[in-house]
């Protein structure tokens, strides 16, 4: 076996990544006015309740026949920079079912990178969809999170509308906030 | 599949909370992280095409009137992964300051010239044997608050993809024998000095074309499928 190279590490993106990450189209993981779009919203915060105006909020999730990538003609892939206010969204479909690794499936999800100044490396969560109890209940990854508030970070909260979801990202906990819950991919 | 034996190579990135690092200190997460097992939606990721490149997009040097100021550098190596596996057909996207350390941002008020002639920005696929070449200018130092006296080290920011969700790396390149970086917190933040090490590129005289532009190689390898075999020689 070949001598593995060694892994490069991870800085942060700094403040200034709105240069070159942003794309025009980059919340739109499907054009607007596909049929069944569904938009998912939200805030990101810091340990102090501050909006965090300099994050990148990216999205990845299966097709909504459960499969992923080019061949399902299906971006998957969203990427929304935090505005002003601390706000981010991506337009998408909803992601359909895909195997666990024990066995299974799992609840539709969405795994999420987010990058920001003071992140030194990414940190990575999920989520999942408020109207999936049946889904949701039998989730491994919901599963393994223990404590019940811990867990409810990681499901939406339903919006105006059907189509609608809420998702805040608490990068850091707070008297009134509890902090997001974070994966070690 | 790697999920159930995967251990998070030590050492090499740097921990969330490093209160060197200033801004860290409200948006490093204080709870333990979960282990996310890897399932279809780890090891898939977006495989964005070249249709959101232009060969242009790679020389940052000719998207303007006039070219802008600085030393004209070639920044070029290949992108693998920690098997030993070129990643082809990768996104490669940058970001840097410009030769006087002055970002193109609003938020940037370091008073140092903007340069009309230089936004920054660069993007490119890396072709069939994971290479990716960038045209730039070296970018200047700059001075932050993070403590008194605090300026971070010439460095020019890379986002990378790869294959898999688990590939995701956001990082920065670095200039050989840079100055600056015992005093920064950023470089510093890397446990290991020798992975730290691997951030900073090699003056390379072949790259360097005559009469025209500096050479820099640099190789960014990315996490392979079988990280835990990579862990134990990482840990020699």
């Amino acid at each position: 076996m070949t001598r593995p190279a060694g892994l490069t590490p991870s800085q942060t993106v700094g403040p200034f990544l709105a240069i070159g990450l942003p794309w025009p189209d980059g919340p739109d993981v499907v054009p607007p006015g596909t049929p069944g779009t569904i938009v998912i919203s939200g805030l990101v915060l810091d340990g102090a309740g501050e909006r965090v105006p300099d994050a990148l909020v990216e999205t990845w999730q299966a097709a909504p026949d459960g499969g992923f990538g080019r061949d399902t003609g299906f971006r998957g892939f969203g990427r929304s920079a935090t505005d002003a206010e601390g706000r981010w969204h991506v337009t998408t479909l909803r992601p359909g079912r895909v195997p666990a690794p024990g066995g299974g499936l799992q609840a539709p999800h969405l795994d999420v990178s987010v990058f920001a100044r003071g992140l030194l490396d990414r940190v990575v969560t999920r989520i999942y969809l408020p109207d999936e109890d049946a889904a949701n209940a039998e989730d491994p990854v919901l599963a393994s999170v223990t404590d019940p508030v811990r867990r409810a970070t990681l499901i939406a909260r339903p919006g105006d509308t059907s189509a609608q979801f809420r998702f805040d990202i608490q990068l850091q906990g707070t008297a009134g906030g509890t902090e997001t819950t974070f994966f070690d991919v | 599949m790697s999920a159930e034996t995967y251990v998070r190579p030590v050492g090499v990135h740097p921990p969330l909370d490093y209160p060197e690092y200033r801004s860290s200190l409200l948006r490093a997460p204080k709870q333990p992280l979960v282990r996310l097992p890897h399932g279809p939606t780890e090891t898939t990721g977006p495989l964005l095409g070249a249709e959101r490149v232009t060969t242009a997009d790679a020389d940052l040097t000719t998207r303007h009137a006039g070219e802008p100021l600085g030393e004209r550098i070639i920044v070029t190596g290949r992108v693998m992964d920690s098997d030993g596996r070129p990643v082809p057909d990768t996104l490669v996207e940058i970001w840097q300051a410009n030769a006087s350390g002055r970002y193109a941002h609003h938020v940037d008020d370091h008073p140092a010239p903007l340069d009309p002639n230089f936004d920054g920005a660069g993007r490119c696929m890396t072709d069939s044997q994971g290479r990716y070449r960038f045209i730039t200018i070296k970018p200047g130092a700059y001075p932050w608050r993070n403590h008194l006296n605090a300026w971070r080290p010439a460095h020019i920011h890379f986002s990378l993809f790869g294959t898999a969700f688990t590939q995701r790396l956001v990082t920065q390149m670095y200039f050989p024998g840079d100055p600056l970086f015992a005093q920064d917190p950023i470089f510093n933040s890397i446990p290991d000095a020798g992975a730290r090490q691997r951030l900073i590129s090699r003056f390379d005289l072949e790259t360097t074309e005559p009469d025209w532009a500096l050479g820099f190689q640099w190789d960014i390898v990315l996490r392979g499928r079988d990280a835990t075999a990579f862990e134990s020689e990482e840990a020699k």
